[in-house]
This record gives structure tokens, C-alpha cells and sequence, in this order.
């Protein structure tokens, strides 16, 4: 979830997309009405940016980098990318006791803003999985040992071949806009996770969400969300795009339902990213893979289209007027699609082959606003013109 | 003594190429380089402090693999990148 969400929504807004990519980060700014869009950037140019943020207390740009061979870090920009700082401290496991094997952040895959009571608190989620905590905007950041040096740690998320291809990973670390100590994180592999004194505990928040890739199907633990969110209207309303198909959660309920059950079957369920409405709990977009045989994990049938429920997951209504109606293979990543806040929603997203499709009206019609970009891994929207 | 920064590390020493350090091990070089260039050694050296994959250090043309080798001040550092991948 980006940004803050307001009331009182108008269709006159400039967004910006903060896209983070295999070879940098890029903003794509839109007009008012955002039918005209300019590309700036390359920012960091052959870095691999994992996640491009904006802290909408502040503005402050986060973005999370490595290369393919310099270590992990992350820079951060407070006057809207002209100029960057590296951290002091970038996250980072404890070095281990002597002759013990200890824990090396690959890179930096997550970055979620903390609560609107704690300015300059960020949460930053990695691969291999772990949590980090920065209290003074992203310059220098320190362990969450609750989650990094839990006894149970290791157990929860598996070993490191447990993961996605290029790494196990946290993600969709929540904030709950109610209580700051109220925290959910998400792990590939591993599960969902919740908090509720700031990251010092975690308890498996899972039950109801099947695996297919263990022998029990239902275990504590060890599943594989892509992507979860949280509404901010309504906090204790969750959803995720898991491995295993798409869920809802009504937290005071406890049990994830599989409303992908109500997919198209020739569609399935399984994808990466989930984005929600922000203003009404009721309303998600998923866009499908396909995760059939050896999971091709592209459209089905080379037919991409995103997917709406307006029912809180009892019905769902194929959006694609706009896009590639065949021979179209790109993937979208669970990172890679989000929404702006204005009146009639906007839906975006990024491909692995370096496009930018835009929606202005919820995903009923789409446009490409963007191509020739490298492979892109996240897509961020805030509601003003950086 | 000498060291000579790779081109993917130059924006941490203001794109010099070569620069000056000092220390007694190749530990001691690298603290020293951090202060002079704050961040430059964890994107070389990981948090249990092994030498990251595709990085390379040199002392005198032999290439090292431990942060405790001994240094001398004469001694000429070469730290490289294994540069690889598309």
C-alpha cells in the first residue's frame, strides 16, 4: 500500500509512478488529467532497484539497490530526486559468533513507510527473509531481532531454496493505520506473519490458505503469499495474491477464504500482485498468471488481462479492453501493479519487458504510457507530480 | 599506500581512481577507506565480513582472500570486480 489515502477524491490530480526496475528507477509523471505522461530518470542507472517509495509524511523517496555485484543498500532523496544520500547503515543481519554461519541480506526487497504517528520510521523487508527498522527516515537502519533472531526463524521461512528463483523474500510489510504496534508481514516462503508490539513477537496468520507444494496442505506455516494488503479504510480487512491462489481475511474472523475459487476456471487464481481500492474494502485487482504444468507464470494464453471484484471477492469481471488480445507474454510482478487515489481510480502496471500500461477509469480501458524500459519490478503511485 | 578502486566503487571516491589508505591488514585498509568514503566497504564486504562474490583484492598483484592478511606500507592494493551477468 502507497501513500496516504485521502477522503475527498478528485478526478484533477498529477500522479507520478515511481518504477523500480533491473537497471534503475524511473519516475513517469502525469498532467492533471492524467492523459499525458513524461518519463525522467534513469535514477541510478544499472543498479537493480528492487522498490521505489515515497513517504507520503514527508515526500521523502526511498529507493532500495544493489548491482549484481556490490552489496545491498539504500538511498534516499528528500527534494523529489534531485539529490540522493546512501545510508550510514544500510540493513544488515548480526555478524555471527565465531564459527557460526551467519545471515547475509542479498538485497533489500521491501520498503513500507512506518505509521503516520512516527515520522521518520521505516520498515524495510529482504532477501533472504528479514525485517529492519530505520527511526530517522531511511539513514541508518537496525535488525528487528524479534523476527531476525527468533529461535523459530529459521523454521518459519525454510531454507534459502524455499524461495522465489532469484531469492527467498519478506515483503508486504503493514502497518496498521490504527496501532503502530500492529504489524503483518508476508514471506516467500514462510507465510503470513502478525505483530502486535511492534515486531518484538510474531505469530503464523495462515490458517485457511492452502499449499500445494507440501504434504500437508493446510500447516502453520511455510506458504508462499506474493502479495498481501491491508485496507486503510478498513484495517482489519486483508487480501493476498498467494501461490495458491486469492484470499480475503476479515481479521476479527482469523481464516483466509479462497475467493479465487470464484476466478474463471480456464483463468484460475494464481498471479502476483493484489491492489485494493482505496476507498472501498470491497473492490481488488489481481492479473493472472499462468501457474498451470511447469507455471509459464505469463497471461494465460498470451492474453492479459487484469481481473475485478466490486463483492469482496464473490464475482469477477475481466478487464482488458486496451491491452495486447494475443501473443502478449509478459509478467507482471507482485510488486509491479498498484493504483492512484483520484475519483475514478487509476490502475497501473509494469511488465517484465519495460512497459507501463495505465488505466484511468479502474481497468476498464488501458493504454501503454510507457515501453522500452528494462525489466520492471515495481510500480508505485503517489497523487502528485514529482 | 596505493589503492586502486574499481570503476562500479568510483562514485564513492569522487570518480579518483586511484587513492590513499592506510592500515596493518587488509581489515585496518578497508576501516580506513570507509572513513575516508563513507558506505564504500559494505558494498565490498558483507555483514560477517567475508569478501563479496565477484569482488577481488590484490596486494601486490596476489590476489587475497582473508581481511587479516598483513600489510606494509609499500604495499600496492588492487581491488577489482568480476564484472559478469547481463
Amino acid at each position: 500500500m502507497n501513500s496516504s489515502t485521502s477522503t475527498t477524491a478528485s478526478n484533477s490530480h498529477a500522479v507520478s509512478l515511481l518504477i523500480a526496475s533491473k537497471k534503475g528507477a524511473f519516475i513517469l509523471r502525469s498532467n492533471e488529467t492524467r492523459d499525458q505522461w513524461e518519463l525522467r530518470g534513469p535514477f541510478f542507472l544499472g543498479h537493480i532497484i528492487h522498490h521505489f517509495v515515497c513517504d507520503p509524511r514527508d515526500k521523502t523517496l526511498l529507493v532500495a539497490a544493489k548491482t549484481g555485484h556490490l552489496g545491498p543498500t539504500v538511498f534516499r532523496s528528500s527534494d523529489g530526486g534531485e539529490t540522493w544520500q546512501e545510508a550510514a547503515k544500510p540493513p544488515a543481519f548480526a555478524k555471527a559468533e565465531e564459527g557460526q554461519k551467519g545471515l547475509v541480506v542479498d538485497h533489500v526487497f521491501w520498503l513500507t513507510p512506518g505509521h503516520a504517528s512516527e515520522p521518520g520510521v521505516w520498515y524495510a523487508g529482504t532477501s533472504p527473509q528479514g525485517l529492519f527498522r530505520s527511526a530517522d527516515g531511511g539513514a541508518t537502519w537496525d535488525s528487528v531481532d524479534g523476527f531476525n533472531e527468533n529461535p523459530m526463524r529459521s523454521a518459519w521461512v525454510g531454507g534459502l531454496g524455499d524461495g522465489t528463483p532469484d531469492g527467498p523474500k519478506m515483503h508486504s510489510v503493514l502497518v496498521d493505520p490504527r496501532d503502530a504496534r500492529h504489524m503483518y508481514i508476508g514471506m516467500s516462503g514462510g507465510g503470513v506473519f502478525e505483530s502486535v508490539d511492534q515486531g518484538q513477537s510474531w505469530t503464523p496468520l495462515n490458517t485457511g490458505s492452502i499449499v500445494t507444494f507440501l504434504p500437508d496442505p493446510n500447516p502453520e506455516y511455510g506458504q508462499d503469499p506474493h502479495c498481501v494488503r491491508l485496507h486503510p479504510l478498513a484495517p482489519d480487512v486483508l487480501y493476498q495474491q498467494n501461490h495458491c491462489g486469492i484470499y480475503r481475511m476479515d481479521r476479527r474472523e482469523g481464516r483466509w477464504i479462497r475467493i479465487g475459487d470464484n476466478m474463471p476456471q480456464e483463468v484460475g487464481d494464481i498471479g502476483f500482485p493484489m491492489v485494493l481500492h482505496p476507498r472501498d474494502p470491497n473492490t481488488a485487482w489481481v492479473f493472472p498468471m499462468d501457474g498451470t504444468q511447469v507455471w509459464p507464470r505469463t497471461s494465460p494464453d498470451g492474453k492479459p488481462a487484469a481481473y475485478v471484484t466490486r463483492d469482496a471477492g464473490q464475482s469477477w469481471q475481466r478487464l482488458d479492453r486496451g491491452l495486447p488480445a494475443s501473443q502478449a507474454w509478459f509478467t507482471v510482478f507482485r510488486q509491479a501493479m498498484t493504483a492512484d487515489e483520484c475519483a475514478s481510480v487509476g490502475i497501473y502496471f509494469g511488465t517484465t519487458c519495460g512497459e507501463i500500461w495505465a488505466s484511468t477509469n479502474e481497468g476498464e480501458d488501458w493504454q501503454c504510457i510507457a515501453r522500452h524500459l528494462p525489466h520492471i519490478y515495481a510500480v508505485e503511485a503517489i497523487n502528485f507530480a514529482l | 599506500m596505493k589503492v586502486t578502486i574499481p570503476s562500479p566503487l568510483l562514485s564513492y571516491t569522487n570518480q579518483q581512481p586511484q587513492v590513499d589508505a592506510e592500515g596493518k591488514t587488509i581489515a585496518d585498509l578497508l576501516e580506513n577507506l570507509n572513513r575516508q568514503f563513507p558506505g564504500i566497504r559494505f558494498r565490498m564486504i558483507d555483514e560477517q565480513d567475508a569478501i563479496r562474490p565477484h569482488m577481488r583484492v590484490f596486494v601486490n598483484g596476489e590476489m587475497v582472500e582473508s581481511l587479516e592478511v598483513p600489510l606494509q606500507p609499500t604495499d600496492e592494493i588492487h581491488l577489482l570486480q568480476a564484472l559478469s551477468g547481463g
